[in-house]
């Protein structure tokens, strides 16, 4: 138990944020497993326009990305800030207009998007009320994070806190220019760009929500949680500096490799392949600096079930900032682009990178800000390894799926012809986009086993007082 | 990545201010979306039509947008396809069907002619979708009968069996009247979409007695049947 943590700083609304993104990861989850059935049973839509795979695959990248991953990012920064900087939060008042400012756009969200009320941009699809709320939001939850930096009594600013930073700044740029539009009404608008401007507008800013936000953003988890939940020091400084400011200056640039081939101009296209296959140094920079920090304990593996989920991210991350580069050559794309290997790559980095190490420090949080353990370590360890074999078996089956497709497109018979129809690929999907269900409930099993265990645990710290405890014991520490 | 914040004492510093860290991180992320973005507004060889006025519509004074042939070239969308168009970002088909045909042989013998990008210079937004989870629709215009359309919409596996899109059942009973498209095109004039005050002032009667069907219909069968390509002419490097 730590009173003193407890009663300097504002653990109050990382704990709500860090409840919420459990919740969020078994809604989004779930929304994920409903769209992956229909893809294999079409039946599944049930004729019901709220949730054909249209409208609810919108939904379910959202709550993914913007309501689980939002929430675990605002705990976790919340929560290492203050650590770092020795400070409380610079505003109480601020932290919880974020709070509640950041659920009421997830719960317009999902009223919205099964309605079909969309701007029809790829991972920015909330109209623009919605898009005007998440800015004064996240310039709320930016400010008051700089201004506890601002406030700081440590002299450095932690490693973890730069990549925080970066995200800020960069998802303020892209989600203003993404999101620029002509309102027609309350519920409609049109973007400001055409074709291929509005293409180039919207990788960038596609590209880069994974670049800073799923990325930058988590990376700055990895460098906080993984050291603490290993009792180690950061592997090497000199690479943290390095690798940031490479990925800080290069990851912009990526965006033109989702538009190889296209009416987009060669040189755009190329420019951000070539910067992509450099991005692969910085990457790994950061996957070996957070895995040698390990170094010496390698031993804490087998009794530490929430450093397994970490150590885990760090080696999907690795896998997939490799295969991520592979696919933006432009040979390997033209078979890539379009099939399903890319909705794959993006699971492996969401499911392995992403969910992995936040799961591992949401597991750690609870630890940390309830004063108590877990309610069961067995859980947690059930968690793991169905997270984990979901995961593979999702990417597998996309892998698979995906690979051929783009083959059975091309491939020619005898005469010259085209072999296959393009009813016949997708008739030949069908197995794996079963299986691929099969993956995704698997990982969802596992997020509903994290949500009892935290919402035990919740009560557990109730039953023993331990919060109650921290909150009133004179600090001693 | 040569970059001056690598020299560890400027690192400290930055390290140290956190106004000189975040106005260094500012200008950092700001190069590679201006370098790829801007210079997309301003290079001429961007748009086909530059080279090849003929990709556009030559639209005559007092015409309208009825007085216009297959193949005349890039114009707006009629009030119905718009409105097709719009359902079309409503559904999320886009989620699953591209409209952006790459160079390759085979994509040509499926799809057709490889998409230009004056060939979706009035699209508000860009529709070319990242997935094909159904086949790409750039060039679908004119492939199938409009009953055909309608069948495939209402029940999809009726036709397509292998298909697993969604039955869209609802489009039939909707009706797209009284859907304001007048204030709809004046937005897109607004954004340079060259509609006439004619255009806008008509647009609300076009959609009488019509439903969503109708207008989904109108949408899939204009797209791509716009500008005629010449197959011997080299549009794009």
């Amino acid at each position: 138990m730590d009173a003193a943590a407890e009663q300097e700083y504002n653990f109050d609304v990382v704990r709500w944020f860090t409840v919420m993104a459990t919740v969020y990861l078994v809604v989004g989850a779930l929304v994920g497993v409903i769209i992956a059935a229909e893809l294999a049973w079409p039946i599944v839509n049930l004729d019901i326009p709220y949730i054909t795979f249209g409208r609810l695959r919108p939904l379910h990248t959202n709550a993914v990305i913007f309501a689980f991953g939002g929430c675990a990012l605002m705990a976790t920064s919340y929560y290492s800030v203050q650590r770092t900087c020795g400070v409380r939060l610079w505003s109480d008042k601020l932290a919880w207009f974020v709070f509640w400012g950041w659920n009421l756009i997830i719960v317009s969200a999902v009223v919205t998007l099964p309605l079909g009320l969309t701007s029809a941009k790829e991972y920015a699809e909330l109209e623009w009320p919605i898009d005007l709320g998440i800015a004064v939001v996240w310039l709320a939850y930016s400010f008051n994070f700089i201004m506890t930096l601002a406030t700081r009594k440590s002299s450095h600013i932690y490693v973890s806190n730069w990549f925080f930073l970066g995200m800020m700044v960069m998802i303020t740029y892209l989600h203003v220019v993404n999101s620029l539009a002509i309102p027609v009404d309350l519920f409609k608008s049109y973007s400001l760009f055409s074709g291929v401007q509005d293409a180039m507008v919207q990788w960038w800013w596609g590209h880069n929500a994974v670049g800073f936000y799923l990325t930058a953003g988590f990376l700055g988890i990895m460098y906080y949680f993984v050291p603490k939940q290993a009792g180690r020091p950061v592997y090497s400084y000199r690479l943290s500096v390095i690798h940031f400011w490479a990925l800080m200056f290069g990851y912009v640039w990526l965006g033109a490799h989702h538009l190889q081939y296209t009416a987009l101009p060669d040189w755009t296209g190329s420019l951000g392949a070539a910067v992509s296959l450099a991005m692969i140094i910085p990457s790994w920079g950061g996957a070996v600096n957070g895995m040698m920090t390990l170094s010496g304990a390698w031993d804490k593996l087998r009794t530490d079930y929430v450093l397994r989920f970490m150590i885990m991210s760090l080696a999907f991350y690795a896998m997939s900032t490799f295969e991520g580069p592979v696919m933006s050559l432009k040979t390997v794309n033209a078979l890539s682009h379009y099939t399903d290997w890319t909705v794959g790559h993006v699971h492996s980095g969401a499911l392995g990178w992403v969910a992995m190490v936040a799961i591992g420090a949401i597991y750690h949080l609870m630890k940390h800000t309830f004063h108590t353990e877990m309610w069961s370590q067995k859980l947690i360890n059930a968690h793991f390894w169905t997270a984990t074999i979901g995961a593979v078996i999702y990417v597998v089956a996309m892998w698979v799926s995906g690979i051929m497709q783009g083959l059975m497109w091309r491939a020619y018979d005898e005469y010259g012809t085209l072999a296959y129809t393009f009813a016949e690929s997708v008739e030949a999907m069908h197995p794996y986009y079963a299986m691929r269900t099969v993956g995704g409930a698997i990982f969802l099993l596992g997020a509903v086993l994290m949500l009892v265990n935290v919402l035990m645990t919740v009560m557990k710290a109730a039953g023993e007082g331990s919060l109650q405890q921290a909150r009133t014991a004179a600090a001693s520490a | 990545m040569a970059n001056e914040n690598q020299s560890v004492s400027f690192q400290e510093k930055m390290e140290k201010n956190i106004w000189l860290l975040l106005i260094i991180l500012a200008l950092s992320l700001s190069v590679g979306g201006l370098v790829e973005i801007v210079p997309l507004f301003t290079i001429k060889s961007t748009m086909e039509h530059n080279a090849a006025p003929e990709l556009i519509w030559q639209r005559q004074a007092g015409q309208t947008l009825n007085d216009y042939k297959p193949g005349d070239g890039m114009r707006p969308y009629t009030a119905l396809e718009l409105a097709g168009r719009d359902i079309y970002q409503r559904e999320g088909c886009y989620t699953c069907h591209s409209q952006m045909i790459r160079p390759f042989r085979d994509e040509k013998e499926r799809y057709g002619h490889y998409s230009l990008a004056s060939e979706s210079m009035y699209n508000h937004p860009f529709q070319w979708g990242s997935k094909r989870t159904g086949p790409d629709l750039a060039r679908v215009g004119g492939k199938y009968s409009d009953d055909w359309h309608r069948k495939h919409l209402r029940a999809p596996r009726s036709v397509v069996p292998e298909s697993v899109m969604p039955n869209y059942p609802w489009l039939k009973d909707n009706s797209v009247e009284g859907k304001d498209m007048a204030r709809r095109f004046s937005v897109m004039q607004l954004m340079g979409v060259p509609y006439t005050a004619e255009d806008i002032a008509s647009a609300n009667a076009e959609l009488a007695g019509k439903t969503e069907e109708d207008a989904m219909v109108a949408y899939l069968q204009v797209l791509g049947t716009m500008a005629k390509l010449d197959e011997n002419k080299v549009y794009r490097e």
